[in-house]
């Protein structure tokens, strides 16, 4: 049964069970990679996508919670103000280090610039608390998140 | 090549890159998506997906296995047992103990017992579902205090020892006698266990692996399947965290890819999902440590006793090198003029634990700053002076208890600056008032502020060597190859600095590209954070020989002398001459001369004599200091952590940025270990603690914002290390101990002179505990008083 999906702006139709997570439905069968795998339980934030400009984890999200939603993945977050500054934030931070949950890490920001403009250091704790990194970048992190909320 | 591309695309460089802040080559790529995991390689149509049907019980014998169902359920291509290995069956890395699948008995819970290869992740997981396995129950052994009294050993036992202890214990003034439970860690890498294989046209295979020790891939797995090892090659980008759990641990799913793709043909992935690789791989080892530790009123050492018992799981893995570090750390940074540190390498029936950050240094380390504060409690003297007060220094007290001299120690002078810096003595004071003061209720605040000295070398001489190579292409562009594993730590940004540097050419000349096994072969992991050290010398031997040639090549063509010709800002002067970097490659290449180089390194002076339990194991050593402030609720056990400051000596740092990084996150990392992350197995040895829902890592919320690092001014490195740099992936990971220590700290003052019944992690359960325990201690002493 063909789901209709909008992803990063384009309709996709994909021929997938209602059930499917949408992280499988993202990177195996749309083939967008960035968005990460790390427990599949919604525990670790290393899936984080957004729908309609909320952070959701994919990997226990259904394929049919999306229908005639907007998905937004950490390959076109630069197209918003938030994620092109947050992007930026991140580089000039040198905030990744192994890099893995660092998409998820991106989205869950840009969906809390999107919502409150400058968060406090407890908005981003609490924003951000579902996303962890094993490398432990948390301060860059939080202050990447400041300084790109002065950007925009 | 008949005629070669315009010269010039590139600028001319500025100052040398090494010693800045420079980005990580990977941080564009990673925000957005771009970066690569081996999970995100694009595969061809008919690719496989293996997944782990792994062992439910422990130390049972496997009466039966029918995977007939399996091997029906739809999609499935094929399933493997250890009867299916035509090669070797055991891919223990040192010692044997480790078979590819179980072997008749089960070692432990989540042991591999058979892989099924399907059409795709979902298929081979349903199939899974119709394995009938029975098991005849055992009898699992999980204590490893108990199994070393009763001699279950992987490894056998290993003293150091220098004078006299127990005669030194024996005239002490003092003896603080202890025993610490320490736990052990999940690696928790974001990137589960991962590994594409491919098969060749000529039978031969490619596979790309997260793994941290490629050589050691490409050898079990020709082992494996049976092939030379030339006919294996291994490539790893990057990987999303290692931590030390993707040195040996990545190798048993690599075997298995492999030994389905030789078998089927076709292409095969594995990449776990995070129960499985939580209840399948080693973790760190859990240890402990029993201490005696002598000492004068004023708080001075004369003498330890301790027993570090490392719970090494089920296989010896690399415990016999983590236990002896844990040993070769008892000592910290605390000069021991008489111990005798006995370290045992305890069997239990349990995944078998392996390297992580630190590899048993920080468990050696726990157990000594433990006995410290033991002491300083009995005294009641704050621990800083006590801690102070036994430092070694570089004139009398200089030699480690294994007989190493130190050669440079500045932690006494880090201690009094950073206790400065971050007030420490009126915070200490401050903290004593606060919970003196009845109108805090439950609340209590503590401080502390340790050391951290740690030892860079493998302590198994011949991994200290590492190889390069590189090419300088006619454009004047170069690629840099070499032995080592990207893993977030920044080490090909680091490599290319070295690489810019050495030709004085701006970085965006350099590419460092993917760690393969056949351009840079016999490499040894990555790990004891020797990465940077050991390939950086290599990157720089090769850049050595190049410009050697090109030198060369000038004097002969230009008939200058050697002196004449130096390498500047992306120019290349002969004489009154200057030319272009490509120019110039331009002109060696068409003189005929090789513009492709290896490089290659093997640490100088270390040796240790096991027999004597004396040498100089370490080419030198890493230090920091850190302060740590916490507040506890006394009537639930939570707590927060307030203030964290640190200063830490990388020598001349390569690259501040990624330093600081590394030094923050090794920190946290550390934090974890010591506070929230509790591994539990039940009874019948299930690992009860298999995901994020009930392993808790630290959250952003975990870390204060009043956070500094700093790093040591005027640092230096009396080693020939390159540039002077010093080692920074591990030695921050124990900084986090000043955090543990700050927790002691603030319920000190429940039961003034008693030692804190505290153990690690210091969950805020054990903390509660240790509250109660010392309140009852101070309500029992007020009784006798009376």
């Amino acid at each position: 049964m063909a789901i209709q999906l909008q992803i990063n702006g384009k309709p996709y139709d994909l021929d997938v069970d209602d059930d499917m997570p949408l992280l499988w439905a993202i990177r195996d069968i749309v083939g967008l990679t960035g968005t990460k795998f790390g427990c599949g339980k919604a525990l670790c934030g290393a899936c984080t996508v957004m729908l309609n400009n909320q952070a959701i984890r994919s990997c226990l999200t259904p394929v049919s919670v999306a229908k005639g939603g907007s998905i937004t993945t950490i390959e076109s977050i630069d197209a918003l103000p938030q994620g092109k500054a947050l992007q930026q934030a991140w580089v000039e931070l040198d905030v990744p280090q192994c890099g893995y949950c660092q998409s998820g890490q991106l989205m869950s920001a840009t969906a809390l610039l999107l919502s409150n403009a400058h968060p406090t250091d407890a908005d981003i704790d609490g924003a951000m608390s579902g996303n962890v990194c094993r490398c432990g970048t948390y301060q860059r992190i939080r202050q990447a998140i400041k300084n790109a909320a002065q950007e925009v | 090549m008949r005629k070669l591309i315009e010269p010039g695309m590139y600028p001319s460089a500025g100052s040398s890159p090494v010693g800045k802040a420079v980005t990580h080559d990977s941080a564009a790529m990673q925000v957005s998506g771009q970066a690569q995991y081996v999970d995100d390689i694009p595969t061809v149509p008919g690719t496989l997906h293996l997944v782990l049907g792994l062992a439910e019980q422990a130390d049972a014998e496997i009466v039966s296995v029918d995977l007939t169902a399996v091997r029906q359920s739809p999609g499935v291509v094929d399933v493997i047992t250890l009867n299916d290995v035509p090669g070797h069956k055991d891919i223990g890395p040192v010692f044997p103990g480790d078979p590819l699948f179980a072997d008749g008995r089960t070692l432990y819970v989540g042991q591999a017992l058979f892989a099924v290869a399907a059409t795709s992740e979902a298929a081979a997981r349903r199939a899974l579902a119709s394995a009938r396995v029975e098991y005849r129950a055992g009898n699992p052994v999980l204590d490893p205090v108990q199994a070393w009294q009763q001699g279950l050993l992987v490894r056998p036992s290993h003293v150091m020892q220098r004078g006299d202890a127990s005669a030194a214990l024996e005239q002490a003034e003092v003896v603080v006698q202890g025993q610490l439970d320490i736990g052990g860690q999940e690696h928790f890498y974001l990137e589960t266990q991962a590994t594409l294989a491919i098969p060749q046209e000529d039978g031969s295979l490619h596979l790309y692996s997260s793994t941290q020790h490629p050589s050691e891939v490409q050898k079990l797995v020709a082992e494996v399947v049976g092939l030379p090892l030339n006919q294996v090659a291994v490539e790893v980008r990057r990987l999303g965290g290692g931590f030390g759990g993707k040195e040996t641990q990545a190798a048993a799913p690599a075997c298995m890819a492999a030994l389905v793709a030789v078998r089927t043909g076709r292409p095969v992935k594995i990449r776990l999902n995070r129960r499985d690789d939580m209840r399948l791989t080693g973790k760190r080892h859990p240890f402990v440590g029993q201490f005696r530790l002598g000492a004068d009123q004023s708080g001075r050492i004369s003498a330890l006793e301790m027993e570090l018992i490392g719970n090494c799981g089920c296989s010896p893995d690399l415990s016999d090198a983590i236990v002896d570090r844990a040993m070769f750390h008892a000592d910290n940074c605390y000069y021991l003029a008489h111990a005798r540190v006995s370290g045992h390498r305890a069997f239990t029936h349990t995944a078998s634990n392996t390297a992580y950050r630190g590899f048993g240094g920080p468990q050696g380390m726990l157990a000594i700053e433990a006995a410290v504060d033991d002491l300083a409690r009995r005294l009641q003297l704050d621990p800083y002076i006590v801690r102070m007060n036994n430092l070694y220094d570089t004139d009398q007290r200089n030699r480690t208890h294994y007989g190493q001299e130190l050669e440079q120690f500045p932690v006494a002078e880090m201690m009094a600056k950073l206790a400065e810096d971050c007030q420490y003595h009126q915070r200490y004071q401050a903290a004593r008032a606060f919970n003196a003061d009845v109108g805090n209720g439950p609340l209590r605040r503590g401080i502390a502020l340790t050391p951290v000295k740690f030892g860079i070398s493998f302590t198994a001489q011949h991994l200290n060597q590492a190889g390069a190579l590189v090419h300088i292409y006619t454009d004047g562009s170069i690629q840099v190859n070499h032995g080592g594993i990207e893993m977030g730590q920044g080490l090909y940004i680091k490599m290319a600095q070295v690489a810019a540097d050495a030709f004085d050419l701006p970085l965006e000349c350099i590419r460092v590209t993917a760690t393969r096994t056949d351009k840079v072969p016999n490499t040894s992991p990555t790990a004891a954070s020797s990465g940077a050290d050991m390939n950086g010398m290599a990157v720089h031997d090769a850049c050595t020989t190049l410009l050697g040639r090109l030198r060369a090549f000038a004097a002969s063509e230009f008939g200058v002398d050697a002196s004449a010709i130096s390498f500047e800002s992306g120019q290349v002067i002969v004489g009154q001459q200057r030319f272009g970097f490509a120019e110039f490659v331009q002109k060696a290449y068409f003189a005929r001369i090789s513009l492709s180089a290896t490089g290659y390194y093997r640490t100088p002076l270390i040796h240790y004599d096991r027999a004597r339990a004396e040498g100089r194991p370490f080419f030198y050593f890493a230090h920091g200091v850190s302060c740590s402030e916490v507040e506890v609720d006394i009537e639930t056990g939570e707590y927060r952590l307030c203030q964290v400051d640190i200063l830490h000596d990388v020598g001349r740092s390569l690259n501040p940025a990624i330093d600081l990084g590394q030094i923050e996150g090794g920190f946290v990392q550390g934090l974890g270990w010591l506070t929230t992350e509790e591994l539990v197995w039940d009874e019948q040895a299930r690992l009860r603690t298999d995901m994020p829902a009930t392993y808790k890592i630290p959250t952003i919320g975990d870390i204060p914002v009043a956070f500094t690092t700093r790093l040591l001014e005027r640092a230096d490195n009396p080693a020939n290390t390159i540039h002077r740099s010093k080692a920074v992936g591990e030695p921050p990971f124990m900084l986090a101990i000043s955090a543990w220590c700050a927790l002691r700290d603030a319920l000190a003052d429940l039961a003034p002179g008693n030692a804190i019944p505290l153990s690690a992690p210091a969950t805020p359960e054990a903390v509660w505990k240790a509250a109660r325990t010392l309140q009852a201690m101070a309500v029992q002493a007020q009784g006798a008083a009376k």
